[in-house]
């Protein structure tokens, strides 16, 4: 069935997008993750502008991290203060992010940035991600278990103006998670990602809060960063796309559910490793799309009134 | 009475301007409704060729027509190789480009219409496309026309179907125009030229309404209008479903 996007202004099969919704939503709730770097180029790749891709993938991304936060309430795995702190940062941080994404699009270069963030972000975090998990699953299968890591006690607190914790159990300075949330801000806003798979790496190994705490908590302010995205994209640029962002919804949601149910029957290495593989697919997929001739030099883009 | 004295005059003096033959024209449609299932849409254009005197002798009567979408500027980007990886450098402003554009024909293009007369009447793709300020420094300015063209007919934008126009007896045509799922909203404008041995003899021009309606044209405004309110209402729709699924899935494991 073909449906009709109104800001889009393209036709799109509604189940190919229900679909897709569905595929990353399951992925989602296997690994904790948004799905939205998966999601993104995906929608560059079935042909919606990038503009639109972005601002309505910020809008989905709303949705299922909602879906996901309240199940940690109910676990009490959410820490509202650190939650607050990241918030802060996280919303300059955003609108920072629009602002210059807003400035590379009048320059050309809009697809450019946000692929070259992708292959960055990706590969990095992938790489170390499947090193860290391989080791792990080696250790496993050798039986011994590492020694828990000491705490580190480095620059992080040795900074000014600092605050207790309590459900993270840590007193350390505000500027670090800050500067965590203003990065994941602007990358919000650029890449159209929630930016759990960063936030997530950075909390646990930058600010060393507890893991059992920081899904929830990088939720929670997901939630509240890529819903300002989605304001600031749907009144500067207005590419917000309702009935995409609806039928992509509509399958995530669901797939997180499901998604999470087979997240809980399988080992947390094993997982780690597939997500780790996942992320460095489709960073390699955009690498070589940077890298190799295209088969089309050039590129239309609407200028103007439109 | 300024108006009655220039009609008096228009009436005068039409019969001098009136051409031998004349278009008269049927629509199977003239508008388009883009609703939320659009899936393209299939126009027919047919008509008959009125005249006062015999069919002249000569060369047949041949038909063009033209539908085009509306025109805006477009900037056409190149990538080069910089660095090892492959990104925007030059760019050119196309003027006025149509978002839409098929010719039909009733014999091949450039056997039915002389290039002075194309080049009046903006009839083929190339023509129908403006570029006077492609910049002079950048090498192969051309290539950027050619390549909205390229591109354009690739997405089924732009068309030319040649020997698609059914002509009877000189006098009667008929052809369809298949307008692709992904339009943009306006005057589509239909131009019928009727040529004998490459140059035209008349031609007529009717529009064609391509518009959002009903939830489309509904949620295109507001999100034009009232960006907070569209923003705001997005995220409800958002929030609601996250929480409806999270607890109906609750709701279901529990039972």
């Amino acid at each position: 069935m073909q449906i009709y996007l109104p800001i889009a202004e393209v036709s799109v099969n509604a189940f190919l997008l229900l679909g897709l919704g569905g595929m990353v939503g399951v992925l989602s709730g296997m690994f904790g993750v948004g799905g939205g770097f998966l999601m993104t180029p995906l929608l560059f790749f079935i042909g919606i502008p990038p503009a639109v891709a972005v601002a309505t993938e910020a809008n989905q991304i709303v949705a299922s991290s909602f879906s996901g936060v309240l199940a940690h309430f109910r676990r009490k795995t959410v820490d509202l203060r650190m939650g607050t702190v990241l918030l802060t940062g996280g919303l300059m941080g955003a609108a920072l992010g629009v602002v210059v994404f807003n400035y590379l699009k009048s320059l050309g270069q809009v697809d450019l940035l946000v692929t070259l963030c992708y292959v960055v972000f990706l590969g990095v975090v992938g790489g170390l991600m499947f090193i860290e998990s391989l080791n792990a699953l080696r250790k496993s299968k050798k039986g011994t278990t590492a020694p828990p890591a000491r705490r580190q006690r480095g620059w992080v607190h040795a900074m000014p103006f600092k605050m207790r914790f309590r459900t993270s159990g840590l007193y350390i300075s505000v500027i670090p998670p800050m500067l965590v949330g203003l990065c994941v801000g602007v990358l919000s806003a650029i890449m159209g990602v929630g930016g759990g798979f960063i936030m997530v790496p950075a909390m646990i190994y930058l600010l060393g809060m507890p893991t059992k705490v920081v899904v929830g908590t990088s939720l929670f302010q997901i939630i509240f960063v890529t819903a300002f995205t989605t304001m600031l994209h749907a009144t500067t640029n207005y590419t917000v796309d309702i009935v995409l962002a609806v039928l992509l919804l509509v399958g995530g949601v669901i797939g997180a559910q499901i998604g999470t149910v087979i997240g809980a029957r399988m080992p947390a290495e094993q997982l780690r490793v597939l997500l780790a593989a996942l992320v460095l697919v489709v960073c390699g997929k955009l690498a070589l799309d940077l890298l190799l001739q295209p088969s089309e030099l050039y590129s239309l883009g609407r200028s103007g009134g439109h | 009475m300024l108006w009655r004295l220039f009609a008096i005059f228009w009436l005068c003096c039409s019969p001098a301007l009136a051409e031998e033959e004349q278009v008269v024209l049927g629509l199977s449609q003239d508008r388009v409704a883009i609703t939320a299932n659009f899936d393209g849409s299939e126009i027919l254009i047919f008509g008959a060729v009125k005249r006062e005197s015999p069919i002249p002798s000569g060369p047949p009567l041949e038909v063009i027509v033209a539908v085009a979408g509306p025109s805006s500027p477009v900037t056409v980007r190149r990538k080069e190789k910089k660095l090892g990886i492959w990104v925007n450098t030059d760019s050119v402003l196309v003027d006025l480009a149509p978002s839409f554009y098929a010719v039909a024909t009733s014999a091949p293009l450039t056997k039915i219409l002389s290039d002075t007369e194309d080049l009046r009447y903006r009839v083929s793709i190339e023509r129908a496309i403006r570029s006077v300020g492609a910049a002079m420094h950048i090498r192969g300015a051309q290539d950027f026309a050619d390549a909205v063209v390229r591109i354009r007919e690739d997405e089924g934008l732009y068309s030319i179907r040649e020997d698609t126009v059914a002509v009877d007896e000189q006098t009667l045509f008929r052809t369809s125009i298949e307008m692709p799922a992904d339009l943009t909203e306006g005057e589509y404008v239909a131009r019928i030229f009727l040529t004998r041995s490459g140059s035209v003899i008349s031609q007529f021009e009717t529009t064609i309404d391509v518009r959002k309606v009903g939830l489309e044209r509904f949620l295109f405004n507001m999100s034009r209008q009232q960006p907070v309110w569209y923003g705001l209402m997005s995220l409800v729709i958002a929030i609601a479903a996250g929480w409806g699924a999270s607890t109906a899935f609750r709701l279901l494991r529990e039972n």
